[in-house]
C-alpha cells in the first residue's frame, strides 16, 4: 500500500515538477498543468488506441506534441500578459486551463466518456525482493511509474546545470531585462520552458493512465500536485518530487486510517500547515525583496 | 543633542558581515552623511534603522528610546521617514494619495468611524490635505497632483519620493542617494531642498551619497563605510583629506 | 467635455465629484427602484441575483483589487454566510446554558452570518501574513476545498448533501415573501455596503490598503502596518461576501454544498477581473457578465449548428476564453472599455487610442534577497 502512495505520489511529483519548471522560469504558477497532462494522456490514447501505434511510439508522439503545445500555449496566452499583476496571470493560466478541458470535452472520437489504454506493464503484483528479506510485491505499472519519475528528474536536472540552454534558462527566470542583455532570447527560452513543463505533464498523463483511465476530469488531480510543490519548496526541482511521493504516501495511509473524507482533504490540509510553519517548503529558499 | 545614536551595530547575511561593529551618532538638526563604495553597507545601515532588517549585534537609540526592536511600521510614528534608493512609490497612485499615505501614521481614524465617514474622519481628511498641500508647494509638485506615477517622469518621481517622507512629519528624514539619477539642475534644486529641510523645517537629515559636490556642500559630518566597517568619521573636509578613504573610495 | 473646476479640498474628498455625477446615479436609483413594478417575477429574480452576486463581488473586490491579495476560495465565504444564516433563523443555535436552541430573528442574524463569515476571513488571513502572491493564492484555494469538505461531512449542522431547508425571512411577526420586499432588501444592502466601501477607500485605512497592494515595504516605511491591514481586508472583505451568501441563502430557499464549490470561487474571480480589477464599478458590471454570461449563451445557441450547441462543454469554454480574451486585451475589464468610451465621446474627434497605452513592462523576480 505505501508502494501504491509512492507511485502516485510520483504522479503528483510528475506534475508538480511542470508547475516548478514554469515557476523557476517565469514567476508563473501554472493551474492549468493538470489539463495539460490531461491533454497529454488524450493524445497518447488517440495514437496508441485510436491510430494503434505501438505503445511506446504513441507515448513518444504525445510527449512531443505536448511540447510542441506547452510552446505555442506560452507564446500566444502567456507573452501578451507579462508584466501585469500577478493575480492577473493566475487567471490567465485558470481560463486556459477551463478552455482546455471544455475543448477536449468537445473533440470528436474524446468527448466526456473514459478511456483506457493498453500498456506493455502488467498491472498485477510482482515480487522483487525474496521472501526471506520479507516480501514487498509491486506491479510493474507502479514500479514503470516510478523509475520513469526518477529518470525524467535526473534528465532534467542535468539539462538544467549543465546545457547551455539550461543556464540560460536559470538567468532568465532571475532577471529578465539583464538576460536579454546577454544576448538571451528570453521569450523563447520561456517557451522552451513551458514546453519541457509540457511534455513532462503529458509523462504524468501517460503513466496515469492505466490507474486512473484517461477522461476529461483527469486534470483536477493536477490540483493535488500543488501541495506536493509547496511541500517541495516552489523552487526546487528535487523539491517537487520528494513533496510529490510524501504526499502521496500520506494520502493513500489517510485513506485507510482515518474517516472517510479525510482521504481528499489530506493533502490540502498539509499544504495549509507547510504554508503556514515553513512556506519555504523542504528545499525552497527564503526570499525577501531587496530594497 | 544626539538626536539617533547606533552602537556596534552589525548584521550578517549567511557568513557575510554586511555591516560589522558600526557606531555614529547623529545631532539634532545636523546633515550627516554615509558614504563608501558600492556594497559599502549604506543602503543596509538604512534598512536596520526602518527595521526592515534585523541586526544580529548592536543598539540602536533614537529620541531617548531603544528602537533595536521595534517593529517596522512603528518606525514612521516614532519620526524617522526614508526614501529609497530604487523608488518604492505606489505605482498605480496619484502623487496626491501618495503623499497621502504619508500621513497615515498620524491618521487616528477607527475602522467603524470610516465606514460611516462620520463628520470627524472628513474634518480629519481635509486637515491632511492641508498639510500635504504645504509639502507640495515645498517641492513644487502643483502641476503633477492628480497625475499617476506610472506616468511620471524618473527625476519627479524622485521628488514626490521626498515628499512622501516629508509628509509623516519626521524629526529625522532618511535619504537613500537622493541625487541619484538626477541631472545638474536636479541635484541644485535637491541640495537647496536638503538645506530647507534643515534649516526651516527643523528636520534632521541622514543621507547616503555618491556625489561628494553635493556631500561637501550640505553635509555637516560624514562617515565613510567599507565593506560593512568604518574607514573615517568626521568633517567633510577631514574625511576627504583621510588617507584611507582616498585609496579605497575617493581614488587618486 | 467638462472641465473641472476645483476650488477647495472638500471636493476631492466629497463622493460625487461634480454635479453630472448626482444626476446619473439618481437616475439610475430611481429606475431600480420603479422597474420591480413593472416586470414580472422571473425578472425581478433575475435582479435579485445581481444584487447578491454584486455585493460578493464587493467584497471580492477589496480584497484582490484593493489591497491585492488574491483569494482563490472566496466561495468558502459566501458558503459560511449562507450556511450560518440557514442555520441560526432554522434550527437555530443551541448555547450550553439554554434548553433549547435560540432561533434569530433575521435582524440578528443576518449580521451575525457577516460575522461569523468574517472570522473565518481572519482565520484564513492571519497565516496568510506571511504568504505573499502565489503562495496566498494556493493557501486560499486549499481553505475553499477544506471549507467545502467541512459543509459536506457536518452532517449534524448542514445536513450534507441532503440539503438544509431555509426559513423565510421575517421581520417580527411579518414575513417576507420572494418578490418585491426581497429585492429592496438585496438593493439596500448592496448601496450600503458599496456605501461602505467607497467611505472606506477614501479614508487612511483604503489608502492603506492600496498602499499594502503596491508596496508592502514603502507602505511599511510609512507607517502601515502590514498585518492589522491585510487581517482587516480579508475580515470585511469575507464579511461582505457572508452576508451576501445570507442572502443568497434565503433566495434559494435550499442550500446544498454543491452551490459552494471551486466553480463559484472562480465566477467570483472571474466577476472581478473581467468586470475591472480595482473599481467598484468593475465588480457591478462583472455581476452583470456573470449573470448574463449563461443567458446570452442559451439564446446564441440557437443561432449554432446542432453539433456545436449540443455540447455540454459549451459553456465552461466560451467562459475561459472570454476571460483570457479579457486578460491579454483588456486588462482593465468591463469598467476599462467603458472609461474608455467615455473618454472617446468627451473628447471626440480628438481621442487618441494610445491614451492607455503603457510602455513595455518587464518582470523583474520578486524572489531574490
Amino acid at each position: 500500500m505505501v508502494i501504491g502512495g509512492v507511485s502516485i505520489g510520483c504522479i503528483y511529483a510528475l506534475v508538480a515538477l511542470g508547475f516548478v519548471l514554469i515557476y523557476k522560469a517565469t514567476e508563473v504558477v501554472n493551474f492549468a498543468q493538470g489539463e495539460l497532462m490531461m491533454l497529454g494522456a488524450f493524445l497518447a490514447y488517440t495514437f496508441i488506441s485510436i491510430l494503434g501505434w505501438n505503445y511506446w511510439l504513441g507515448a513518444g508522439a504525445a510527449i512531443a506534441c505536448m511540447f510542441v503545445v506547452g510552446n505555442i500555449t506560452d507564446r500566444v496566452i502567456l507573452r501578451p500578459v507579462i508584466g501585469q499583476p500577478q493575480f492577473s496571470i493566475v487567471m490567465v493560466t485558470i481560463g486556459f486551463g477551463y478552455v482546455a478541458r471544455s475543448a477536449a470535452g468537445m473533440m470528436p472520437g474524446w468527448g466526456t466518456e473514459t478511456y483506457a489504454i493498453s500498456t506493455p506493464f502488467a498491472s498485477e503484483g510482482m515480487q522483487i525482493i525474496p521472501a526471506s528479506m520479507g516480501s514487498l510485491v509491486i506491479s510493474q505499472t507502479d514500479l514503470s511509474v516510478i523509475i520513469a519519475t526518477f529518470l525524467l528528474c535526473a534528465i532534467l536536472y542535468g539539462f538544467f546545470t549543465y546545457t547551455r540552454l539550461g543556464v540560460a534558462m536559470q538567468a532568465s527566470s532571475q532577471n529578465q531585462l539583464a538576460s536579454y542583455y546577454m544576448g538571451i532570447p528570453v521569450k523563447s527560452v520561456f517557451s522552451m520552458i513551458w514546453g519541457i513543463s509540457a511534455a513532462s505533464a503529458a509523462v504524468a498523463g501517460i503513466l496515469l493512465a492505466p490507474t486512473t483511465l484517461i477522461d476529461t476530469s483527469m486534470g483536477f488531480l493536477g490540483l493535488k500536485a500543488f501541495p506536493a510543490a509547496v511541500l517541495g519548496g516552489f523552487g526546487s526541482i528535487p523539491g517537487a518530487v520528494v513533496g510529490g511521493v510524501i504526499i502521496g504516501i500520506i494520502e493513500t495511509l489517510a485513506g485507510f486510517y482515518l474517516p472517510p473524507g479525510f482521504k481528499n482533504v489530506a493533502a490540502y490540509i498539509i499544504l495549509l500547515i507547510v504554508l503556514v510553519v515553513r512556506p519555504q517548503g523542504l528545499f525552497g529558499q527564503k526570499t525577501g525583496k531587496r530594497v | 543633542m544626539t538626536l539617533f545614536q547606533a552602537e556596534n551595530l552589525a548584521i550578517n547575511f549567511g557568513g557575510v558581515k554586511a555591516v560589522d561593529g558600526v557606531n555614529f551618532d547623529i545631532k539634532k538638526g545636523e546633515c550627516f552623511t554615509i558614504i563608501g563604495p558600492n556594497g559599502a553597507g549604506k543602503t543596509t545601515i538604512f534598512n536596520l534603522i526602518s527595521r526592515i532588517y534585523d541586526s544580529t549585534e548592536g543598539t540602536m537609540t533614537f529620541d531617548g528610546k531603544d528602537i533595536t526592536n521595534s517593529a517596522p511600521h512603528d518606525i514612521a510614528g516614532m519620526g524617522i521617514a526614508r526614501t529609497f534608493q530604487n523608488i518604492e512609490l505606489f505605482e498605480h497612485a496619484s502623487v496626491l494619495q501618495n503623499l497621502l499615505v504619508g500621513r497615515h501614521c498620524h491618521s487616528k481614524t477607527s475602522l467603524l468611524s470610516e465606514m460611516l465617514f462620520l463628520p470627524s474622519v472628513r474634518r480629519a481628511e481635509l486637515a491632511h490635505r492641508e498639510k500635504v498641500e504645504e509639502i507640495i508647494d515645498f517641492l513644487d509638485l502643483q502641476h503633477y497632483r492628480d497625475s499617476l506615477i506610472m506616468n511620471l517622469p524618473y527625476g519627479v518621481r524622485k521628488v514626490v519620493e521626498l515628499g512622501r517622507a516629508l509628509c509623516t512629519e519626521p524629526k529625522l528624514i532618511l535619504l537613500d542617494e537622493p541625487s541619484s539619477g538626477l541631472n545638474v539642475e536636479e541635484t541644485k534644486d535637491m541640495s537647496f531642498w536638503i538645506e530647507d529641510i534643515k534649516r526651516d523645517l527643523g528636520i534632521t537629515v541622514l543621507m547616503v551619497e555618491h556625489d561628494m559636490g553635493l556631500v561637501s556642500e550640505v553635509s555637516d559630518r560624514v562617515l565613510v563605510l567599507n565593506y560593512g566597517r568604518m574607514l573615517a568619521y568626521g568633517t567633510p573636509q577631514e574625511v576627504q583629506s583621510d588617507p584611507e578613504v582616498i585609496k579605497a573610495y575617493l581614488g587618486g | 467635455m467638462r472641465f473641472l473646476f476645483k476650488t477647495n479640498y472638500e471636493q476631492d474628498v466629497r463622493l460625487a465629484k461634480h454635479s453630472g455625477y448626482i444626476w446619473s446615479y439618481a437616475t439610475l436609483m430611481l429606475i431600480l427602484l420603479v422597474i420591480p413594478y413593472l416586470l414580472d417575477e422571473y425578472y425581478i429574480g433575475q435582479l435579485t441575483q445581481l444584487f447578491i452576486v454584486a455585493i460578493a463581488g464587493v467584497g471580492l473586490m477589496l480584497l484582490a483589487g484593493y489591497t491585492g491579495q488574491v483569494s482563490l476560495g472566496h466561495a468558502a465565504f459566501f458558503g459560511i454566510g449562507a450556511y450560518t444564516e440557514a442555520v441560526l433563523s432554522g434550527n437555530g443555535m443551541a448555547l450550553p446554558f439554554m434548553d433549547e436552541p435560540i432561533v434569530f430573528s433575521f435582524l440578528l442574524s443576518f449580521p451575525l452570518a457577516g460575522v461569523f463569515a468574517a472570522l473565518a476571513g481572519i482565520a484564513i488571513g492571519i497565516p496568510a501574513l506571511r504568504l505573499v502572491g502565489v503562495y496566498l493564492a494556493i493557501a486560499t484555494f486549499a481553505f475553499a476545498i477544506i471549507v467545502e469538505e467541512v459543509f459536506s461531512r457536518w452532517e449534524s449542522v448542514t445536513n450534507g448533501y441532503s440539503g438544509l431547508m431555509v426559513e423565510s425571512i421575517y421581520f417580527g411577526d411579518m414575513e417576507l415573501t420572494d418578490g418585491l420586499p426581497f429585492y429592496f432588501l438585496c438593493l439596500g444592502v448592496l448601496i450600503a455596503v458599496i456605501l461602505f466601501s467607497l467611505n472606506l477607500l477614501r479614508s487612511p485605512t483604503g489608502r492603506a490598503m492600496m498602499a499594502v497592494r503596491d508596496s508592502e515595504i514603502s507602505a511599511q516605511s510609512m507607517g502601515v502596518n502590514l498585518a492589522k491591514t491585510k487581517t482587516t481586508a480579508f475580515a470585511i472583505s469575507a464579511g461582505i461576501t457572508g452576508l451576501a451568501g445570507a442572502l443568497f441563502a434565503h433566495k434559494l430557499g435550499f442550500l446544498s454544498p454543491e452551490s459552494f464549490t471551486v466553480l463559484q470561487s472562480m465566477e467570483l474571480l472571474v466577476l472581478v477581473i473581467v468586470g475591472g480589477l480595482g473599481s467598484l464599478h468593475g465588480a457591478v458590471f462583472g455581476a452583470i457578465f456573470v449573470l448574463a454570461l449563461p443567458q446570452g449563451l442559451a439564446i446564441f445557441k440557437d443561432f449554432l449548428p446542432v453539433q456545436l450547441a449540443e455540447q455540454p462543454g459549451l459553456e465552461p469554454l466560451i467562459f475561459g476564453l472570454i476571460l483570457v480574451f479579457f486578460i491579454i486585451f483588456e486588462p482593465m475589464g468591463i469598467y476599462g472599455r467603458w472609461l474608455k468610451v467615455k473618454l472617446y465621446f468627451q473628447m471626440f474627434p480628438l481621442y487618441k487610442k494610445a491614451t492607455f497605452k503603457r510602455q513595455k513592462s518587464y518582470m523583474k523576480s520578486e524572489r531574490l534577497k
